[in-house]
């Protein structure tokens, strides 16, 4: 509590924002080895649409995410370009550095004029590879990197005849770096008298951390300002910095960037329907239920300022026309987005009656309460589901041959009377079972094949009737918000708390608690704590298996794994 | 920051010797010189027929009662569910009875048996693979001096549908949609081997000057790193020497192939889901492309998933997918097998069947396409039902230039699939006489296949 005095006499306007900020400082641990992170595709036109303007084009392909402990953001951490995934990028470097020389826009592009533009410069070649290294790089470059940039390019100029050929040249160098395709992260030594092989993050892959876990995007000017100058290697430094940055319209991209990865919200580049079964599936449908999602959650949280929980009791939800008919709701706007309600005569509440995860967590023609199961286990619990054993005899689903279940709730009873599916169905089909009434797109049913859907249930000693009820134990379970921390937190550092972290995560959670649930608060909290600001030394193998392995199923091969819960 | 003057430009350079100088309209003596001395070597002009390897990947396997033929030999019967490739048997070996071996693992549902099969042992945990798979041990001896390393398809639409990956960082992607494929072969970067002039394209040399840019920098990065990191970093490098080299090529004038023969136009654009109709017509096109990116040699490995891992293969208007009927459906009593997840077996063979006849179509030296390769299909269990891994069902197609005898059944009784993999890289010429892992290793080749 004395920390907490001290804090809030000098820094009283961030305790009224976020009164758990304040003390952070009071668990002190020594986060995980330094990592490689491959950006995201969404970081790439990121970092290109903020360098750039969003006049450049991105067209190309990047290679699927890997998706390992449940999140695409601890794949980063393991991810590595493949000899296709490498011609794609390069390709989409050309494309890039074409474009910024292109007449139409190298005026606004570029940092300096050649003295002319049929040879080399290499002052104004020097300039524009440190000026955009940079911001590429999200560091200074070294010299020898310029050198070797200009020095090509002005080989290149000097045959082509073109100043800009060497520049193309020299930007394409940049983008297909492995310094900008990777976060190489970097970490000075920092010993105390307890801890001599204490780490800190070094400056610019500081900056780097914030600005890809706050923002989903690259460090601005000002944040590399503060690398260069040592601030944020500061209490003081960091917290002015974090609170700009939780200010600052990006805060919106950071968190739905993270939602996305949770979600699982990649894999609707696969998701397919059976056109006969569900005729309003379209890909438009599927794209705007995902955005629907999203812009729920970043709305309540980050705009509203929301507490977490209340994404599982809301009432509200974002709509287009598209999506109107899959919730039989009437849509004024003929195009864009607006507040609309779940229709009263529907059981409908929060996210897990959202379209989007109803069609996900479904088969292509149709629902499937366990799959639905284990991603509420998984993403929203940090629980573990484990694989499905490989000899089980299925025949015993319909022995007979002619039993026709009418209702998922009959057909899984069998997985209950059998004590080796038991083990883990118990644990999805219930909670599974009570959004039944949503089919595999997500519309609401009141029956299946004739038979009313019973969509009671319950849920870890909570009594549930219908979705309603659902979502609303959800919000009061405390494993909901738990989990959202230890999430966060992992997507924040990429790659598993280690088991001497966990102290730190439970001051997290306390603080969360105490910040109303509030996601910037959390983002706040984790940004300035202990464990994601310092490092243990290089990591090895054996580090990575002391990881904590609560979430460690849900690994890079989970796609697989969901298809085989039915 | 300092801006470099000339003066202070390091030596060592790129363009050194090569474009320094010189106009880039460069003469194609001087690309030789250059390409000399990169190491990289010209395709010998009229030497042997380029040797292709390849796998065709199909979900959720067969019933071993109704896909075993009884005889092995070269008299053996069609059964049931190989009468879809009665045209084409004499093309290829059907091999029954080889099995990933266990070692004590548990067997991870629709992982093991493929795995187990690529890369010659069972994984030991449910986010591991001990790479590399075959086609990736084959391309790195045979892959470097084509424009592409490897190409990976599935026939699914998805990208994440492939069984190929150097280790379990690494996986390769696969092209989605024949015209993806057609587009990454006959796009840019495509050089007739028959055409009649030959200019080497001037940006091609700057490209590789860009990516010599960069692997100066190696050391300074390698430092840096863990080893772990390390090695990812060594795999970003490999991927850009396999770029350089596409690149090296591309300036030199190809050897004519009298097999090549350049589509006329991209193949359309289908819709690329799992419904089985979809699902063979985006087959059937990629093969065909890939027939002819074979025949001009753009590549001599490549994957074919015609469905994934746990087959998404479905009937229009069905609530089931080939995967859940194999679990869920109800034996047929009077059939003796469940005829819904049967029908998508028979799919897979008739598949099979005509991607073998489409390579089969091409004329090439004084056979086909198909006499210069070697593929083979294989799938994650044999009964889907249990998800067994014993008795996985393998066709090797082909002769590889002569090499295998074809028209034969042989039934390994058990054995360890390791054999077929080890069979199958002394086939294409690799120089090994030992594969596999704990009770997957074995020295045994399948010498009944030799010629």
């Amino acid at each position: 509590m004395t920390a907490i005095k001290t804090c809030c006499t000098t820094l009283l306007l961030s305790c009224l924002v976020a009164l758990s900020g304040c003390d952070s400082g009071s668990v002190e641990v020594i986060g995980g080895p330094v990592a490689m992170r491959k950006i995201s595709a969404e970081q790439y036109r990121n970092i290109i649409a903020d360098t750039f303007g969003s006049r450049i084009e991105v067209s190309g392909r990047f290679e699927p995410a890997n998706r390992r402990d449940g999140l695409n953001a601890i794949g980063t951490s393991h991810v590595a370009v493949t000899p296709s995934g490498f011609e794609q990028y390069e390709a989409l470097a050309r494309s890039i550095a074409a474009q910024v020389v292109a007449s139409e826009h190298r005026e606004a592009l570029m940092p300096c004029q050649p003295v002319a533009q049929s040879a080399g410069d290499d002052a104004c070649t020097g300039e524009f590879i440190t000026h955009y290294g940079q911001q590429l790089l999200r560091r200074p470059l070294t010299e020898s990197e310029v050198q070797l940039r200009v020095a090509n390019a002005t080989l290149a100029a000097a045959d082509s005849g073109n100043f800009y050929t060497g520049i193309e040249l020299a930007l394409s160098s940049l983008l297909v770096a492995p310094d900008f395709l990777f976060r190489i992260e970097e970490a000075v030594p920092a010993p105390t008298p307890e801890q001599p092989d204490r780490q800190r993050i070094a400056d610019y892959t500081l900056a780097s951390r914030l600005s890809f876990f706050l923002w989903n995007r690259g460090p601005d000017e000002q944040l590399l300002a503060a690398a260069a100058r040592g601030e944020l290697a500061t209490d003081e430094g960091i917290q002015r910095e974090v609170d700009r940055m939780l200010a600052s319209e990006h805060l919106a991209g950071g968190a739905r960037a993270f939602f996305y990865d949770l979600f699982m919200f990649d894999q609707f580049d696969d998701v397919s329907k059976d056109a006969a079964r569900y005729p309003l599936f379209t890909r438009r449908l599927a794209d705007d239920a995902m955005e629907q999602t999203l812009r729920f959650v970043v709305n309540h949280l980050i705009a509203g300022s929301g507490d977490y929980r209340q994404l599982f009791t809301s009432r509200e939800l974002p709509m287009t026309r598209s999506l109107g008919p899959l919730y039989g709701i009437p849509v004024r706007s003929a195009d864009g987005w607006e507040t609309s309600r779940f229709p009263d005569n529907q059981p409908r509440a929060g996210l897990l009656s959202h379209g989007s995860f109803a069609m996900l967590h479904a088969h292509p023609g149709r629902s499937s309460p366990t799959l639905r199961g284990v991603f509420m286990r998984e993403a929203l619990l940090c629980q573990t589901i484990p694989e499905a054993p490989a000899d089980v005899d299925f025949t015993l689903f319909s022995e007979d041959g002619n039993a026709q279940y009418k209702t998922a709730r009959e057909r899984l009873q069998v997985h209950s009377n059998e004590p080796s599916c038991n083990k883990c169905h118990v644990l999805t089909d219930p909670i599974g079972l009570g959004l039944e009434v949503f089919d595999g797109i997500g519309s609401y049913r009141a029956g299946e094949n004739g038979a009313a859907i019973d969509s009671s249930g319950d849920f870890d000693g909570k009594r549930f009737s219908d979705p309603v009820e659902l979502g609303r134990a959800f919000a009061e379970n405390e494993l909901v918000a738990a989990c959202l921390v230890e999430n966060l937190y992992r997507y924040a550092v990429g790659r598993p708390e280690l088991n001497r972290e966990r102290r730190l995560l439970r001051q997290l959670e306390k603080q969360f608690a105490a910040a109303n649930f509030t996601l910037p608060a959390l983002m706040r909290d984790i940004a300035l704590s202990s464990g994601f600001r310092t490092a243990s030394p290089a990591r090895e193998s054996s580090q990575n298996q002391q990881a904590a392995t609560s979430n460690a199923a849900a690994s890079a091969d989970q796609f697989a794994k969901a298809k085989e819960t039915i | 920051m300092a801006i470099i003057t000339p003066r202070h430009m390091p030596r060592r350079t790129f363009l050194r010797g090569t474009l320094g100088g010189a106009a880039l309209s460069v003469g194609l003596p001087f690309l030789d010189v250059f390409l000399n001395t990169s190491g990289t070597a010209l395709a010998a002009t009229g030497g042997p027929l380029p040797q292709r390897f390849g796998t065709w990947f199909f979900g959720c396997g067969m019933n071993p009662a109704r896909w075993n033929p009884a005889e092995t030999g070269a008299d053996w019967a069609l059964t049931p569910e190989l009468q879809p490739i009665a045209a084409v048997r004499s093309r290829m070996n059907v091999l029954s009875g080889f099995s990933v071996l266990l070692n004590g693992e548990a067997n991870q549902v629709h992982r093991t048996g493929v795995f187990g099969s690529l890369c010659g042992g069972a994984p030991k945990t449910a986010d591991s693979v001990e790479g590399p798979t075959l086609d990736v041990l084959i391309s790195d001896q045979i892959g470097t001096r084509t424009r592409f390393r490897s190409l990976e398809m599935a026939a699914t639409g998805s990208a994440r549908d492939t069984v190929s990956l150097r280790d379990v960082s690494s996986v390769n992607a696969a092209e989605p949609s024949a015209l993806a494929l057609y587009n990454r072969i006959f796009g840019a970067g495509f050089t007739d081997p028959n055409a009649a002039d030959f200019t080497p394209d001037s940006g091609t040399l700057l490209r590789k000057s860009v990516l010599s840019v960069v692997a100066e920098d190696r050391q300074r990065l390698e430092r840096q790193l863990g080893s772990s990191d390390r090695a990812r970093l060594d795999q970003y490098f490999t991927a850009l020497r396999q770029l350089e080299q596409q690149l090296a090529l591309q300036l030199q004038k190809p050897p004519p192939l009298a097999a090549c023969r350049v589509p006329e136009s991209a193949p359309e654009a289908l819709p690329a889901d799992t419904e089985i109709g979809n699902v063979r017509r985006n087959h059937e096109l990629m093969a065909q492309t890939l027939a002819l990116a074979l025949a001009c040699d753009q590549t001599r490995v490549f994957n074919m998933v015609f469905s994934d891992r746990a087959s998404s293969l479905r009937m229009p208007g069905s609530a089931d997918t080939h995967h859940t009927l194999t679990h869920e459906e109800p034996r047929d009593s009077e059939l003796g097998y469940q005829p819904g997840a049967t029908y998508f077996v028979l799919q897979s063979m008739e598949a099979w069947a005509s991607f073998v006849a489409t390579l089969d179509a091409i004329p090439e030296g004084d056979g086909t396409l198909l006499d210069n390769c070697l593929v083979m299909a294989h799938s994650e269990t044999s009964e889907a039902n249990t998800h067994s891994v014993v008795g996985l069902p393998f066709m090797l197609a082909g002769t590889a230039g002569g090499r295998m005898k074809t028209g034969l059944h042989l039934n390994g009784t058990g054995e360890s699939a390791s054999r077929v993999g080890l069979t199958v890289q002394q086939l294409m010429g690799l120089n090994v006489g030992q594969w596999g892992t704990d009770q997957n290793q074995t020295d045994r080749a399948i010498t009944e296949l030799f010629s």
